[in-house]
């Protein structure tokens, strides 16, 4: 196997409806590791990151989201919300975690590592 | 060798077609019998809605008629529904008992439309579209002159159906329950513009809207009312939300079914003897509801059905729309994605927006709008996964251009163009026109191109085109041209021509905007977005619809963002003054939400800082219960005025400096402005309240009032310069709020007072100021569009507005994500 290779999913939370997220816009999500952004570009896309930009860990669910990238709220760092790394100026520049996330049936899925026995 | 016997249940589209497949490939094999529910021979459904818009006539639609089934020796069972498959038996059994043996049997049964199960769902008057009895229906509803009608569902076929009542005369609604209309098929640019096409043929459209009842009276169909209250009047209520696989005979059957009849790649069911094919049928999980599959599905049917081997791998979608004179494509993943990489072309003089999407160098999807023409060769780009990598640059201007110009270096392809080639589009320039012209006149630049042939002066995307042929011409003589800078990578236009535009245009959205200006990009960035909405909110203040995502999170929570993620809050207190009572109020909420820091700031205002989001409503509710609003804080718009005491106190002061400061304060609060204003009002020239390094500032002397601007005291350190001296207070408030007003209008986002000066010069300021008239018609300008802006966005937020902003999206989770 890969060694690159994340570990599955394995359990999927419904954390609400596609419809919660304003278009070009995020919602933030709390948890026990810390604030999760999930974000609905202006196509309609969900994608979910990390809250926390690889800069100075600022809030990107504050971010303004355009494109399939979000503007850092504190230092207007772009990241791409595919895959977490920061574009243009920024590129090359750490990453932030990108959080398994699906759409069902208009809701939002987040993946979880299934509990341990 | 005895033929054998095929049934066909279901005459429409899929059915006869089948049919006819099978008939192509081998005529005598079997004996065929098609039950159909409708009393009629075989038509095109998907040209109903040209027969709804009266565009078409039924016999115009029918694909075979009576002598088709005649001629091929087709038994058909027209006006008899199947009520029964005995598989033991091999019979279907039929209205009436009629029972038909088969050696094969193939359900073409369709689907039927959904009916949404909402009150009043049964009055007459309530239809849906489906069918040829349905247009009849609309159709007769339509003759009232008076008569409007509502249509749930923005979908292709809502539009439609709306479209062609329109055509009919009736008032038509589209209550869509999505924010963008046919929003599986078009992204929110190409949704915008045909929410706008429809509206010049008489369609209004609701978006968002969610349908609650229908309201009736003596059991016909009154109205539709929405969720929010409003109720739509209406004499005929179309319900295209789309249709259910029709499995129940199937399924009765015991056959496999799921969303559909569940069919493998020859087009099996469950049950080798019996196929399904069409909007029935369920294939690899996926049910198809246009006509492209339904043929890829009748071809694979017949070729099993015949030689024993039929393969349908699923199939590719376009869409297009068929109302007359919209022209609308989409196919693929026309959206974008992960990975994936957007050109657009807009043509605001022609309504076009074009968005192909590439994915690893290949067509991975398309929308369409205004000109569909190359839909059909992006779609064979992307079915055939052709690299586009070398066409790349061409691509979106369609196949003619692409292939005209393939192999071709951008400068020998110009060079080979023919003189009558058409360059500009827009005017119907052709390159002959302009060669020549640049020869004959001697022109060398882009402008005298444009000043005299009028290329290129338009929606200006053939200027590539333009620049290419002026160096070819002129050779070494060709300097390129370096205009003002763009707005942002988003387009080619500045600031100061957009807004122009804005104004000229009447652009009053940013999706207009953006179509208008001929953006590049599909929803802008986080430079342009901020400011297109300030500019649309400064043109239009009675009817711009604030875009709160278009905003800097600060002014869409009404609070500055910290280092960590907390907000700092700022009352507003007029002028600097305060009260006892406010102050109590501070204190109290700052113990009642344990906020961890007060500060005193440079504005004269006290700063809350360290306030958690999810706070911010409930102290807001308190600070306004104490009677203070919000202090702007944040704004790219009016902070604070900061006086002195001024004659009221000072034994210096020689006007009421503090009087006047909180008269312009409680004027000019909730502006919005190219970038934030702070005033300051001193008494005296003692200057206490440190006006003239303000934006605005005041210096009461003697014998009246001298007006500063352009002064700033951050990242640059400037005086002001004195504007005018006038002799009354009164004066003082109009000429500062016209001034206010001229850089509302003239300033670029985020552009301050004393850059805007530096730009345009006090001298050009003090002119537009020097004619009293004129002086009045910006102050008037300003004054109307306080009436807008004095509004508490704290005490809004409290009832209740964009409550999404303030809390997480669900409840904690109680588990890491991976």
């Amino acid at each position: 196997m890969n060694a690159l290779v994340k570990p599955p999913v394995l359990a999927w939370v419904d954390v609400g409806a596609v419809t919660d997220i304003p278009r070009r816009g995020a919602r933030r999500l709390p948890s026990p590791a810390g604030d999760v952004a999930v974000f609905r570009t202006g196509d309609g896309e969900v994608y979910a990151l990390r809250d926390a930009c690889p800069h100075k860990g600022g809030p990107l669910s504050q971010g303004i989201v355009h494109g399939r990238a979000v503007a850092c709220p504190l230092h207007n760092w772009t990241i791409d919300l595919a895959t977490g790394h920061p574009t243009g100026a920024d590129a090359g520049k750490g990453c932030t975690p990108v959080v398994p996330v699906e759409v069902r049936d208009g809701r939002v899925l987040l993946g979880v590592p299934a509990a341990r026995d | 060798m005895s033929r054998q016997k095929l049934v066909v249940i279901g005459n429409g589209m899929a059915g006869c077609r089948a049919v006819e497949e099978i008939l192509k490939r081998d005529p005598d094999r079997y004996e065929v019998a098609i039950f159909g529910a409708e009393p009629r021979v075989n038509y095109n459904r998907i040209m109903l809605s040209p027969v709804l818009a009266g565009e078409k006539a039924f016999a115009d639609i029918v694909i075979n008629d009576e002598a088709w089934y005649r001629d091929n020796g087709i038994t058909l069972h027209a006006g008899r529904a199947v009520t029964a498959l005995d598989r033991e038996r091999r019979v279907v059994v039929a209205e009436g008992g009629l029972e038909v043996g088969y050696d094969r049997l193939i359900l073409a049964v369709g689907s039927d439309p959904v009916r949404l199960p909402l009150p009043g769902a049964d009055l007459k008057g309530v239809v849906t579209f489906r069918d040829l009895d349905d247009v009849e229906a609309m159709v007769a509803a339509s003759a009232d002159p008076q008569a409007k009608a509502v249509v749930i569902g923005g979908g292709l076929l809502g539009i439609e159906a709306a479209y062609g009542l329109a055509r009919r005369g009736m008032q038509a609604t589209v209550v869509h329950l999505m924010d963008v209309l046919m929003e599986r098929q078009l992204d929110e640019s190409a949704g915008f513009l045909l929410t706008q096409a429809m509206r010049e043929r008489g369609v209004e459209t609701i978006l968002g809207a969610q349908s609650e009842e229908i309201e009736g009276l003596d059991g016909k169909v009154t109205g539709l009312r929405l969720k929010d209250g409003q109720v739509l009047p209406c004499d005929l209520l179309v319900m295209a939300v789309g249709i259910r696989p029709n499995g129940a005979l199937a399924k009765a059957a015991g056959l496999a079914v799921g969303r559909g009849v569940q069919v493998d790649d020859a087009m099996r069911t469950s049950d080798p003897a019996i196929y399904a094919v069409g909007e029935c049928a369920e294939h690899r999980g996926q049910c198809y509801g246009l006509v492209a599959p339904i043929w890829e599905m009748c071809r694979a049917l017949a070729d099993d059905l015949t030689a024993g081997e039929g393969a349908y791998q699923g199939s590719v979608l376009s869409t297009r729309l068929k109302v007359s004179g919209v022209d609308v494509f989409s196919a693929g993943r026309f959206s974008g994605g992960e990975g994936c990489e957007d050109i657009v072309f807009r043509d605001a003089g022609r309504g076009v927006y074009k968005r192909v999407v590439l994915e690893g160098g290949k067509v991975a999807g398309a929308v369409l709008f205004g000109d569909a023409a190359d839909g059909n060769w992006y779609f064979d780009l992307m079915r055939a996964g052709t690299d586009v990598a070398a066409i790349r640059d061409t691509l979106i201007f369609g196949q003619a251009i692409t292939e005209g110009l393939a192999g071709l270096d951008p400068s020998s392809a110009v060079a080979a163009m023919a003189d009558t080639a058409e360059v500009c589009g827009c005017n119907g320039v052709c390159k002959g026109a302009i060669t020549g012209a640049v020869t004959a006149q001697g022109l060398t630049t882009l402008d005298d191109v444009r000043a005299v042939t009028k290329a290129s002066a338009s929606c200006g995307s053939c200027t590539p085109l333009v620049e290419q042929l002026l160096k070819l011409t002129l050779g070494d003589g060709f300097q390129a041209q370096v205009g003002p800078k763009p707005m942002c990578k988003c387009t080619s236009h500045p600031h100061g021509l957009v807004r122009e535009r804005i104004l000229s245009l009447e652009l009053k959205s940013i999706p207009a905007a953006m179509q208008a200006l001929e953006w590049t990009t599909p929803d802008g960035c986080s430079s342009c977005r901020p400011a297109l909405n300030y500019y649309l909110l400064c043109a239009w203040p009675a009817e711009y619809r604030d875009d709160i995502q278009s905003r800097f999170v600060n002014e869409r929570v009404h609070a500055n963002i910290q280092k960590d993620g907390t907000y700092s809050v700022v009352p507003r207190m007029w002028g600097g003054m305060t009260t006892p009572d406010e102050l109590r109020a501070i204190a109290d909420v700052a113990d009642k939400f344990s906020i961890p820091a007060v500060k005193v700031t440079g504005g004269q205002r006290i700063d809350l800082l360290g306030v958690k989001k999810e706070d911010l409503p409930a102290v807001w509710s308190d600070l306004n219960a104490a009677g203070m609003v919000s202090g702007h804080a944040y704004a790219k718009g009016l902070r604070t005025v900061k006086t002195c005491v001024g004659s009221e106190w000072c034994r210096f002061g020689t006007q009421d400096s503090t009087g006047l400061g909180i008269r312009l304060e409680k004027f000019m609060w909730g502006s919005w402005t190219p970038a934030k204003v702070k005033l300051g009002v001193s008494g005296c020239p003692r200057n206490c309240a440190e006006a003239t390094c303000k934006d605005v500032g005041v210096v009461c002397v003697d014998s009246g009032y001298e007006i500063h601007v352009g002064g700033a005291a951050g990242l640059h350190i400037r005086g002001t310069e004195v504007l005018t001296r006038v002799a009354t207070e009164q004066e003082a408030v109009w000429v500062i709020c016209a001034l206010v007003q001229l850089y509302r209008e003239e300033g670029w986002y985020l552009e301050r007072i004393y850059k805007w000066m530096d730009r345009v010069g006090l001298d050009s300021i003090k002119a537009a100021l020097a004619d009293e008239d004129d002086r009045r018609a910006l102050y008037d300008r300003f004054a109307y569009s306080q009436r807008f802006a004095r509004i508490d966005p704290w005490a809004e937020r409290v009832a209740g507005r964009h409550h999404e902003q303030f809390n997480p999206m669900s409840r904690r989770l109680e588990f890491a994500p991976a």
